[in-house]
């Protein structure tokens, strides 16, 4: 019997790590798959609850994230390959084009 | 009312009319006086003047209906402040009506004169328009003579006073522009102005004592006036003193007393009608009046009146040393008025108020004569000298006279071909008038007799009843007055023989022309009074008229009988002075050019006599220079220079000018707002020049300031 | 301590451990990687947890589909580790302070907030698996029909996305 208390400081250190790899890295690629560890954390966060309260709401609601990380990861990728093909280039740091 | 009540019970009412007739006339000569001819202006003004003496008249009678009770007749309110209460009434009693019947008897006389007189003295300086401006003068000057001696009060007399100065000094600069022989100059106005401004002076004095007077004694008004002296007298007479030796100072101003009579010799620039009336028979006897009125002042304090008596002694024989020396004959009439006026000062200055008041009125008949005449004189030779140049030019402008004549009046204004000036006044250019001009020389020859004093004129009686009364009080004084009266007799004889005795001495005295009846008529009037005039108060029992008469306003009179000690040592004075005169000037009568007789024996004296002992020039050189430097210094350096420049320029305007530029523009302005707001704007770009370098286009930065944020919302959330 | 802590325990430090050999990591293949392996860890712990229907579509779509998509596209831009370089040298301190800085929060709001009390359901309560997807089914297709639809339509718009931004423009010919 675990208490959800350990499974949520999980999913908190998963998703510091997360947010630590977003803003540290500077290949937009890695940056994808911090976001990605985001999500996943707050899923698993997500699934304890439901766990908990033996709901399937919380479930549900999982499968609905996936899907649309899912559909969020197809246009950031080819968005991606779009920049590199102009800027040749994946630096994150080389685009700041918007520069105010 | 019925006439017969009037009659009985006096015509009071008509008291205003004194003022207003005088004023009517004046407006009817103001508005319709260009409509008028010369004739219709002067009987308008004199029937005004006449009709304020036949009022006076009317007064008169009432005040002798009334056993001499005075009346007041109040006219009108004027001040009226707190417990002030000032208001305009008239007082008929004995003594005012007297001056009242003086003042327009006189004054109508002089008016018919001058419709003559002016008629002639306008063209002569060809000026005709002015000739309505001169009565309009004249009847303002009956009417602020009535103020002075009808007033109920002090306040009342000073009113009168202050208006016949305004008129003197208008009728003086009467012919502004010129002097005395019509020359482009200041001389006429600078005498009016002598006259205004001596007399102001003198107004001063009168000032203080009218101050002194309502702040002790409480009021203006005569009766409440003469009830509150004796009162103070006993409890501080110095007030008393003050008051009636400040008024003093008025007399001395008004009637040409020492030290203020320099003004009346030079006001005979004014022609001749106003030195007659103005000058020698109402407007000088205004202080005479005056301290006749203020008798139960003066009675109180004796010191007083003696240096009262002094002062006229003094000025009578001072005036009667230089009337001696002079050559124009108005100035030697002149210089006579202020020696006879210091005999009258003198005389009531003792207490002889009746003695005073006396030769006050023949002094009026007599001196007034003498000055028409003198200026019945000065025309008869302008005439002259008119007709000689006329008839030089008559060989040259053959055929031409008729039509030049107005030209050649432009060309002689008194000036003859030979570009000198012509002096119609100067005796040295007279002689032997009395075959050309006799009417005139037999009335000049009864003013003569008058004033020096001869039994039985009128001059004889008056005279001697002021040396009489001062015999029997100071003797200085009447040794004073006895000389004075010796050098009177021996200048008017000078006078005569030099004007109408020998032979002439110009062209102009040759064909000197009589005058006609206008202005001879008023004098033959004249001259009869100043031969009856002696009736109004004989030394005999019985004919003390004047005596009585104002012992209805004076208190009990002292009537003196005649003393033939006092008379016959006058009367043989004054047959030795026309003597010695006749024995200088008669026997051989003076030759055209030939300098005056006496100069050689006196030499110095003479010199003096001849400049009024150079009191004119010793008051420029005390009084007047320093005065004007004063002037000038406060003008040009307390005014201009330190009040204007430095201290509206350099300091108000310059502290104004550098605190507008300095301290406003540049330090407030420039530096300070300027700043504050440029600061602004420069804090403006430094915020945003700053802000912007979050915008740099790192999206790491972004995500940044994302965790940022939910960082510090976690924790507000935490720690609320 | 219960097997059942052990299990999760030791699941918690392989997860951690994955993740945080995927942030180090300087080869991107190697970060794709790490992270495939983190996905699975998460699965069996969806299974723990008595969820097996998103444990397999974990697995399915997340490890299988997405991360051999990322892996595509590492492939075909290159893997090779970046220069370091001199930007916003700030951003590296800055980022791990308030990293940490939430944890702590995150950590401490988790700790205090939630009842402990509340017991995770172990797996063996749920073991008829078939049934509760049934359950599952039921409640997705009837409360959550539309989310279920709208998410269809947003597949299809991010198929539809994802060509268009990559097709190439055809020059005329």
């Amino acid at each position: 019997m675990v208490p959800v208390n350990y499974y949520v400081v999980l999913s908190a250190i998963l998703f510091v790590i997360g947010a630590l790899g977003v803003l540290s890295r500077r290949n937009p690629l890695i940056i994808f798959m911090s976001i990605e560890l985001m999500l996943n954390a707050a899923n698993l966060a997500f699934v304890a609850f439901a766990s908990v309260y033996e709901t399937f709401s919380g479930q549900i609601f999982v499968f609905f994230v996936i899907a649309v990380a899912a559909a969020e990861v197809a246009v950031g990728l080819a968005l991606i390959v779009e920049i590199f093909k102009t800027k040749k280039n994946i630096n994150i740091d080389e685009m700041n084009s918007l520069k105010g | 009312m019925h006439l017969s009540e009037t009659v009985n019970t006096g015509f009071y009412f008509l008291a205003p009319g004194l003022v207003l007739a005088p004023i009517l006339g004046l407006l009817i000569n103001a508005i319709f006086g260009k409509n008028f001819s010369e004739k219709v202006v002067g009987t308008v003004a004199s029937l005004a003047s006449g009709t304020a003496f036949v009022i006076s008249v009317l007064l008169a009678y009432s005040v002798a209906v009334n056993h001499g009770h005075p009346v007041s007749v109040p006219f009108a309110e004027w001040i009226h402040i707190g417990n002030l209460e000032l208001d305009w009434t008239f007082r008929v009693d004995s003594l005012s009506a007297t001056m009242m019947l003086v003042v327009s008897g006189v004054g109508t006389l002089i008016h018919i004169y001058a419709i003559g007189y002016m008629h002639e003295d306008v063209r002569f300086k060809h000026e005709e328009g002015r000739f309505n401006r001169f009565f309009l003068y004249l009847n303002l000057f009956i009417a602020a003579m009535m103020i002075l001696v009808s007033g109920d009060s002090y306040l009342m007399l000073f009113v009168g006073w202050e208006g016949v100065g305004l008129c003197s000094f208008l009728l003086i600069g009467f012919w502004y522009e010129m002097d005395t022989l019509a020359r482009p100059s200041w001389a006429n106005s600078n005498a009016a102005k002598k006259a205004f401004i001596t007399n102001r002076v003198g107004d001063f004095g009168f000032l203080i004592a009218g101050f002194l007077m309502f702040w002790y004694l409480g009021s203006f008004q005569f009766d409440e006036v003469f009830a509150a002296a004796p009162a103070i007298a006993h409890d501080s007479p110095w007030v008393i003193v003050a008051i009636t030796l400040f008024m003093l100072v008025g007399v001395a101003g008004k009637s040409a007393q020492i030290p203020l009579y320099i003004w009346l010799p030079d006001a005979m620039a004014g022609p001749t009608p106003v030195s007659a009336l103005i000058h020698a028979a109402t407007m000088v006897t205004a202080g005479v009046y005056l301290v006749t009125r203020s008798a139960p002042l003066y009675t109180l304090v004796p010191e007083a009146q003696y240096i009262v008596a002094m002062v006229g002694a003094a000025t009578a024989l001072f005036a009667a040393t230089i009337a001696v020396g002079q050559y124009d004959i108005k100035k030697v009439l002149a210089y006579s008025t202020i020696s006879q006026l210091g005999f009258m000062v003198a005389a009531v200055g003792m207490g002889a108020y009746v003695a005073g008041m006396f030769h006050l009125i023949t002094h009026a008949f007599f001196k007034a004569l003498l000055f028409l005449s003198a200026g019945s004189v000065i025309l008869g030779l302008e005439r002259g000298h008119h007709a000689h140049a006329h008839h030089g030019h008559d060989d040259h402008g053959k055929g031409k006279k008729k039509e030049s004549k107005k030209e050649e009046h432009g060309h002689h204004s008194g000036h003859d071909d030979h570009g000198e000036v012509f002096d119609p006044g100067d005796m040295r250019n007279m002689g032997g008038l009395r075959k050309t001009m006799p009417v005139t020389f037999w009335l000049y020859m009864i003013g003569t007799l008058a004033l020096a004093g001869i039994f039985p004129f009128a001059g004889f009686w008056s005279k001697d009843e002021i040396l009489l009364d001062a015999s029997l009080h100071y003797t200085s004084v009447y040794w004073q007055l006895t000389i004075a009266a010796f050098f009177t007799a021996f200048y008017m004889g000078r006078q005569i023989w030099m004007v109408f005795f020998g032979e002439a001495r110009t062209d102009a005295a040759k064909s000197a022309q009589e005058s006609p009846k206008v202005m001879t008529v008023p004098l033959m009037v004249l001259a009869v009074l100043s031969v009856a005039g002696g009736a109004l108060n004989l030394p005999f029992e019985g004919f003390h008229n004047l005596g009585h008469w104002l012992e209805y306003t004076l208190g009990e009179v002292h009537a003196l009988p005649l003393d033939l000690k006092v008379a016959g040592i006058s009367t043989a004075l004054a047959l030795l002075a026309i003597f010695i005169s006749w024995l200088i000037y008669g026997r051989n009568p003076l030759k055209a050019g030939q300098p005056d007789p006496l100069k050689k024996p006196l030499g110095f004296v003479f010199t003096g006599m001849e400049n009024k002992w150079f009191v004119d020039e010793g008051y420029g050189v005390l009084i007047l220079t320093p005065f004007k430097k004063l002037s000038q210094f406060l003008a040009d350096v307390i005014d201009w220079r330190f009040w204007h420049d430095f201290v509206h320029d350099t300091v108000i305007a310059g502290t104004y000018n550098w605190l507008s530029d300095v301290v406003l523009s540049r330090y407030a302005d420039q530096k300070g707002i300027d700043t504050f707001f440029n600061s602004w704007g420069s804090f403006t770009q430094w915020l945003s020049g700053n802000v912007r370098r979050i915008q740099n286009g790192f999206v790491r930065s972004y995500a940044l300031s994302v965790l940022l944020g939910v960082v510090l919302i976690l924790g507000y959330l935490i720690l609320k | 301590m219960s097997s059942e802590l052990i299990v999760f325990l030791v699941l918690s430090l392989v997860a951690i451990a994955t993740a945080l050999g995927m942030l180090f990591s300087q080869n991107a293949v190697y970060s794709a990687l790490f992270l495939v392996l983190n996905f699975v860890t998460v699965a069996i712990f969806y299974l723990l947890l008595g969820a097996p229907f998103i444990a397999m579509a974990q697995i399915t779509v997340y490890a299988g589909a997405i991360m051999v998509l990322f892996l595509f596209v590492i492939m075909l831009l290159g893997a090779e580790s970046l220069a370091p370089t001199n930007t916003l040298p700030w951003q590296k301190p800055l980022a791990r302070l308030l990293s940490v800085i939430l944890a702590v929060e995150a950590i401490y709001i988790l700790l205090t907030k939630a009842n402990s009390n509340m017991m995770v359901t172990s797996p063996d309560a749920s073991l008829n698996t078939m049934e509760s997807l049934r359950e599952m089914a039921v409640t997705l297709f009837s409360s959550f029909l539309l989310p279920f639809e709208v998410t269809s339509i947003l597949l299809l718009v991010a198929m539809m996305g994802a060509i268009i931004l990559t097709r190439q423009e055809r020059e005329a010919k």
